[in-house]
């Protein structure tokens, strides 16, 4: 009987700390949560608040008494910001495409054709992902400058181009295509470049989109480069835009204002993140960097 | 075949071409700029060849300043970060309930734009004329006096970059150590309960063993980030890094390539390969560090 007791004793109390533990738990996350998305939280409330108010409070709010759409229109109006959205739309675009026409072919000649030096080239592929963009990007700048490609979109894309990571993403993914259904194709006649276009690519889709998006983010954040290509305000990315408005400002130091650019700046990618947040973390943890 | 392997050639040219023009070549020519002394950027002439822009960048104030504060980076964040991720991931992975939702939180720094987060850090713990801001404000409740941590005190301004970038970089190492702490088998854990483990132990000899290697792989990889910090900076301090004394080692680089005191491709090349070096160093103490504690 008395050991029935205290076995009744021991179960309770590894039941309330069970409990201690898993709240110490939720506490400790949740905490964190809220040390994650503050920033945003600050970022949203300075951008409705109006400038009067902004400035009066010498303790800041974290509420807004007399929400105002006014600095979402300073941002757009006192800079060109609507300019810069449409820079980096028209460079993530045109960067992620030309990536996809290069890397395609390259990992479907790695994984799918034979020929001497396949080996050899492909570990030299491989090595190239360890060299840092900060070694090259001296040589790119000079070349870039060289050919009279400052501020034009042609000196901003092309050294961004590359990315021998996902060649090697989709040639592994490629090569787990089984070789029947190439031999299969190939009996029918179909040519090696429309089996790419129209066999792999297609039951690739996921490792294909989630490069895409990868690309995307990665494009839509680049800032050293577009920042030593281009001073002219006509071709700032959305970045090197930020980063004016926070030297020169709107005329004033209008802190709303600044913060309503940044929330425009932030949203379309916390969009595009809701949207995939799957494909992305996978993605990710895949290989991504940034760490 | 022969027809094959031109065919493969052929499908590779663009690759080749990106590739060869954009990092083989600056590659070899960095090397070359590093050693040519006196290079005028506007001639494309050079004076001699020798080890003079290694020694002028070594004596320069302004790289030894930034080479410091990339260092003080560094052994700030990447404990600090990674031991942070690991005690969340941990958290994450011994909840059920609302796991999905945090997982999602915690990635959301990754996808955010560098230069525009860093602005709302800067305006959160900024001291202006008119307000001492927000986080001075929280402070004071704990009694602490204003401080500038944008504008003021060397310390302060440390905190706040080394803040930002543990903010950062830690959503990949969280993702990367929740994925590794869901691949440890379950059966492990079911055998020692059985045998009466307990939960530190289990931590210590089945967890920790289990996820060493991603550890490492984290440790490896913050270091390098680390060392290539600048946008981070920037986005706190403004451009003009050197004369907030907040520069860091890829800063020194872009400000001696390009800006008011650019031009100086061969510094700049000279800045770059000692920092390629450092990093390399360090990767390679890591890496024979992690053989020897971990057996794969």
């Amino acid at each position: 009987m008395k050991i029935n007791k205290d076995y009744s004793k021991v179960a309770k109390d590894s039941i309330v700390n069970k409990r201690l533990l898993s709240i110490l738990i939720y506490t400790l996350l949740g905490i964190w949560a809220l040390i994650v998305l503050f920033p945003f939280y600050w970022m949203l409330i300075t951008s409705f608040k109006t400038y009067a108010s902004y400035n009066s409070e010498f303790i800041p709010s974290l509420i807004v008494k007399n929400p105002t759409i006014s600095n979402f229109v300073t941002a757009f109006t006192g800079v060109p910001l609507g300019r810069y959205f449409l820079n980096t739309f028209i460079f993530t675009v045109i960067t992620t495409a030309l990536m996809m026409v290069v890397i395609v072919p390259a990992a479907f000649a790695f994984s799918r054709l034979n020929f001497r030096g396949k080996n050899l080239l492909f570990t030299l592929f491989l090595s190239l992902m360890m060299i840092p963009t900060e070694l090259v990007v001296i040589t790119n700048f000079v070349t870039i400058t060289n050919l009279g490609l400052r501020n034009t979109f042609t000196g901003l894309i092309l050294p961004s181009v590359t990315s021998v990571f996902y060649i090697y993403l989709l040639k592994e993914n490629f090569a787990s295509i089984p070789d029947e259904l190439y031999y299969a194709a190939k009996v029918d006649g179909t040519r090696d470049f429309k089996y790419m276009t129209r066999v792999m690519l297609p039951i690739c889709k996921p490792t294909v989109v989630t490069i895409i998006i990868l690309k995307v983010i990665e494009c839509w954040n680049s800032f050293v480069w577009p920042r030593l290509i281009t001073d002219d305000e006509a071709y700032y990315l959305v970045s090197n835009g930020i980063q004016q408005i926070r030297e020169s400002g709107f005329g004033r130091e209008n802190i709303p204002a600044m913060m309503a650019a940044v929330v425009a700046v932030s949203l379309p990618l916390i969009i595009l993140f809701l949207l995939f947040k799957d494909k992305i973390m996978e993605g990710v943890s895949r290989g991504g960097t940034k760490g | 075949m022969e027809k094959n392997s031109r065919k493969a050639w052929l499908y590779l040219l663009p690759a080749i071409l990106f590739l060869g023009v954009f990092m083989v070549y600056p590659l070899i020519d960095v090397f070359i700029y590093s050693f040519e002394e006196g290079y005028n950027f506007a001639s494309g002439e050079y004076q001699g060849v020798g080890f003079f822009n290694y020694e002028y960048v070594l004596k320069d104030p302004y790289f030894l300043r930034a080479l410091k504060n990339t260092f003080i980076l560094v052994l700030i964040t990447v404990p600090l970060s990674t031991a942070l991720a690991l005690v969340i991931s941990l958290g994450l992975a011994s909840i059920k309930a609302l796991r999905k939702l945090f997982q999602t939180v915690y990635f959301l720094p990754y996808v955010t734009n560098t230069l525009a987060v860093g602005m709302v850090f800067m305006i959160m713990f900024d001291k202006t004329a008119y307000t001492d801001g927000l986080m001075n404000t929280i402070l004071g409740v704990f009694g602490m006096t204003p401080v500038d941590f944008i504008d003021g005190p060397y310390a302060a301004k440390m905190l706040v970059l080394s803040l930002y970038t543990i903010w950062v970089v830690l959503p990949f190492k969280i993702l990367i150590l929740t994925t590794a702490l869901a691949s440890v088998k379950k059966d492990y854990y079911d055998a020692a309960r059985v045998d009466g483990t307990t939960r530190g132990r289990m931590f210590t000899r089945i967890t920790l063993p289990m996820i060493a290697p991603m550890i490492f792989y984290l440790v490896i990889t913050g270091f390098i980030g680390a060392f290539k910090a600048y946008s981070d900076a920037v986005a706190l301090f403004g451009t003009d890094l050197n004369s907030q004394e907040m520069n860091t080692v890829v800063g020194y680089v872009y400000d001696m390539l390009y800006g008011e005191g650019g031009g100086y491709p061969s510094y700049a090349a000279a800045a770059a390969i000692i920092l390629f070096l450092i990093v390399l160093t360090i990767t390679c103490v890591n890496l024979l560090v992690s053989r020897q504690k971990i057996r794969y």
